[in-house]
């Protein structure tokens, strides 16, 4: 139930469709459900439809937190 | 691949196990149950179970919607795929689990059904266009990230009164599966690892029950190695804490509320229904959808008159207490000898992120046999 | 030879295949004189025979057969004719044999435009003549419309093996080591992406090619090469189990060695696919003892074939006959033995 995958918007298209890339590969999808994307947006494609916009600047928070484990204490959040 | 390389960083996952090895406290024992098949999944397909402390014991929860659908359904879809006007459409999971006496979609094709495998819903309004003389039923599965698509294709149908098209809902639910678990009356699991991509669509908040009803933390996960272990250790600190919170690992997908335009098109295209069998779980009320009195023209079951089929499992099979946690697959009397993925006795082998298929596919070799 | 006039000459372009193609009267000739003779042409095929006779040098003979009902019957990188002529002359290949002659039969359906089929068979005297492997004899069938999915064809070749050279699935031992000859999954992810109803566009293109030469040299480099195979459908994984079957062992494999192109890797991630198990159509594996491992990895890098030839893993021992991964992420997982091709998934 949970195949999705980060892919970058790199055309807006009419009706409600977009083009997406993930990795060099392109595929059209339907943006419906995500009113107000624009090109250059990362969104999370599950059966051709994205469903969430990814939030780069939380993306940038989570990894950071990764990097900095060698630094934390245990027991520490 | 941007957000998707980063996450499977070998140097911080080292790091991370390293961390988790620390956090751990030797004389506890953390049973976490990974909701969702996808996660599952991800586990055993990047060998991570063995990277985990032994006291962290994964149990593999029902979140696989293709291994929860009950025989029955399958039956009546294969029996839809076999009307001489009928295109049925679906998802390729779907096609090779075997439903009442060994019967597969694919094997219904063998026999001049006419089965298309389609990647996404818009692909089956497609073969509706294309096809204006024939019937098409989408056959819908799946968990709240594949509903939503389904109710995106229902209401254009609707809009564009699209006659020759109709959808067989089995859509089913996360937090009603939850509750049902944890309602149970043995219940051994101290936390819940979240479904990334469900909670996308239901949002952190639709956790909030398990922690305040059942004293149980929930960490939303993504799908790769960096996020589920992450949400792992997350859950593990919790429970060393004595918390229990609802927290998101997974928040640059994830939103406290997720995504209300999804949401509202759900509520208007479908409604609850008020209970649905589970394969290996067996009912479960408030756990599944079904296509709304507004949009019922295009209800596959109201079109084509669906008759109820109920459909037992193998008494040997354990996949009920598998999965609950009560059981692992190795446990099963057939695991692994009359039930396998080529010939699965019960839910829990059905798809490559059942429990059992899992552990089959991905993980036997780690049973040690005296050579 | 006299040569046969016809009244009008085949209308490649705009004309279609008929059942008198398939007859074996007069309308048949011409399609074989105007098209595949045309084509393929050399002095055995001349000859005109229904057979084509000739010398067998000493040695064992190989002989191996292929039938090609791909669809689509073009897509990026190839098409059933070029994949048909590599396939037979890899299989050749395989058995360490030089391959020497091909036959090739087809089986066309009724309406077929000549224009593919003569694109079809342009492509596999192009091959063929860069491979050094002629078509010496074929045959010609047209069935009714609605049968054949156009076209269909089988390919059939003979080698001849040098003194010396014993390549077979069940030698494998323990401790010898796995060779890759490069990247994965092109090819299937190339036939996938032109599914109408998977609509995603990439520019991956199927890595069909004759791999005959890259392993003359690989021979040269070491006699004792325990087994070959090309990694066709089912993938490097369907080669491996097989052999832990054939040879009674086991093998491991480091995910972290086997190349996977970053197109080949998105498309397999959309898809829900594991490139593992995804069908190549240039690609072979090989079983080469340890100490000759490094001769053998360095002829193939300097074959334009085998640049990304990599060491991926040995053989254990295993009474289970279990295939297992060392994962990217430092776990293992097995490489199970699917029993039918990978479908996409949304799970």
């Amino acid at each position: 139930m949970c195949l999705a995958i980060p892919a970058k918007i790199i055309e807006l298209q009419e009706q409600d469709s977009a083009v997406v890339d993930i990795g060099g590969v392109t595929k059209r999808i339907n943006i419906s459900l995500l009113p107000g994307l624009v090109e250059g947006d990362y969104v999370i494609v599950h059966v051709g439809y994205a469903l969430s916009k990814v939030d780069e600047a939380e993306a940038e928070k989570t990894l950071a937190l990764f990097v900095e484990m060698d630094d934390l204490a245990t027991g520490g959040v | 691949m941007k957000y998707i390389d980063d996450f499977r960083d070998r140097d911080l996952i080292d790091k991370l196990i390293q961390s988790i090895h620390r956090d751990v406290q030797t004389d506890k024992q953390y049973r976490l149950m990974e909701f969702c098949g996808g996660h599952t999944h991800s586990l055993y397909r990047y060998g991570l179970l063995e990277l985990l402390p032994d006291n962290i014991k994964m149990i593999h929860g029902p979140g696989c919607p293709v291994c929860v659908l009950p025989r029955g359904r399958l039956d009546n879809a294969i029996v839809l795929a076999e009307h001489p006007d009928v295109i049925l459409c679906s998802y390729g999971d779907m096609l090779r689990v075997p439903a009442s006496g060994k019967k597969t979609l694919l094997k219904a094709r063998a026999e001049g059904g006419d089965v298309r495998m389609v990647y996404s819903t818009t692909d089956a309004l497609q073969v509706a266009r294309d096809n204006p003389d024939k019937q098409v039923v989408f056959f819908a599965v799946g968990f709240e990230t594949t509903t939503p698509p389904t109710a995106s294709v229902l209401k254009i149908v609707e809009q564009q009164e699209i006659k020759n098209f109709s959808v067989f809902c089995n859509h089913v639910l996360t937090p009603p599966a939850m509750r049902g678990i944890l309602a149970q009356d043995d219940v051994t699991i101290d936390g819940f690892v979240g479904p990334g991509h469900v909670s996308t669509v239901i949002g952190r908040d639709a956790y909030g029950f398990a922690a305040r009803d059942y004293g149980k933390p929930v960490v939303v996960s993504g799908f790769e190695p960096l996020d589920l272990l992450r949400g792992i250790q997350l859950l593990v600190r919790q429970l060393n804490e004595g918390r229990s919170e609802v927290e998101n690992e997974y928040s640059r997908a994830v939103t406290d509320t997720g995504n209300t335009v999804a949401q509202q098109l759900m509520d208007e295209v479908f409604s609850l229904r008020e209970q649905f069998e589970w394969r290996g779980l067996g009912m479960i009320p408030g756990s599944a959808l079904q296509i709304s009195d507004a949009y019922a023209d295009y209800d596959a079951e109201k079109r084509f008159n669906t008759p109820p089929v109920s459909s037992s499992d193998h008494n040997a099979c354990e996949c009920a207490a598998i999965l609950c946690g009560r059981k692992r697959p190795e446990d099963c009397k057939v695991f692994g000898t009359a039930c396998t993925p080529e010939n699965p006795l019960g839910s829990c082998m059905v798809s490559s992120e059942g429990a059992c298929a899992a552990y089959y596919t991905y993980g036997r070799h780690q049973k040690r046999i005296a050579s | 030879m006299s040569k046969v006039t016809y009244l009008r000459k085949l209308d490649v372009k705009c004309g279609t295949i008929e059942m008198s193609h398939g007859g074996g009267g007069r309308a048949m000739s011409q399609l074989v004189e105007e098209l595949f003779m045309k084509y393929f042409d050399n002095e055995l095929l001349r000859q005109q025979n229904d057979q084509a006779s000739f010398a067998v040098p000493a040695g064992r003979m190989v002989m191996a057969t292929d039938a090609h009902v791909i669809s689509p019957l073009f897509f990026p990188g190839g098409d059933i004719g070029s994949l048909s002529i590599h396939g037979t002359i890899n299989d050749v290949a395989m058995a360490g044999a030089k391959p020497l002659y091909l036959a090739a039969a087809f089986v066309i359906e009724e309406g077929f435009p000549l224009s593919d089929l003569e694109r079809v068979v342009a492509s596999m005297a192009k091959v063929s003549k860069t491979a050094g492997v002629p078509v010496v004899t074929g045959d010609t069938k047209v069935v009714e419309r609605g049968n054949a999915d156009g076209l269909y064809i089988t390919t059939t070749g003979v080698g001849v093996v040098p003194e010396g050279i014993q390549l077979s699935g069940d030698l494998a031992k323990a401790g010898d080591h796995v060779i890759l000859s490069g990247a994965i999954g092109n090819h299937g992810m190339a036939i996938l992406s032109q599914r109408q109803n998977l609509s995603f566009s990439t520019s991956i293109e199927s890595d069909s090619a004759a791999l005959h030469t890259l392993v003359e040299e690989m021979l040269k480099a070491s006699s004792n090469i325990r087994c070959l195979r090309d990694a066709t459908r089912g993938g490097l994984a369907a080669v491996l189990n097989e052999w832990a079957q054939q040879s009674e062992v086991g093998f491991t494999i480091d995910e972290q060695q086997i190349p996977v192109h970053e197109q080949v890797a998105g498309a397999c991630e959309l898809l829900g696919l594991d490139p593992l198990y995804v069908a190549n159509e240039g690609k072979l594996v090989a079983v080469v003892p340890a100490d000759e491992s490094a001769a053998v990895l360095n002829a193939m890098h300097n074959h334009p074939l085998g640049q990304e030839a990599a060491i991926i893993g040995e053989v254990v021992n295993d009474a289970r006959r279990f295939v297992s991964m060392q994962t990217r992420y430092g776990g293992t997982r097995m490489v199970d033995w699917l029993t039918a091709e990978q479908l996409p998934r949304i799970c």
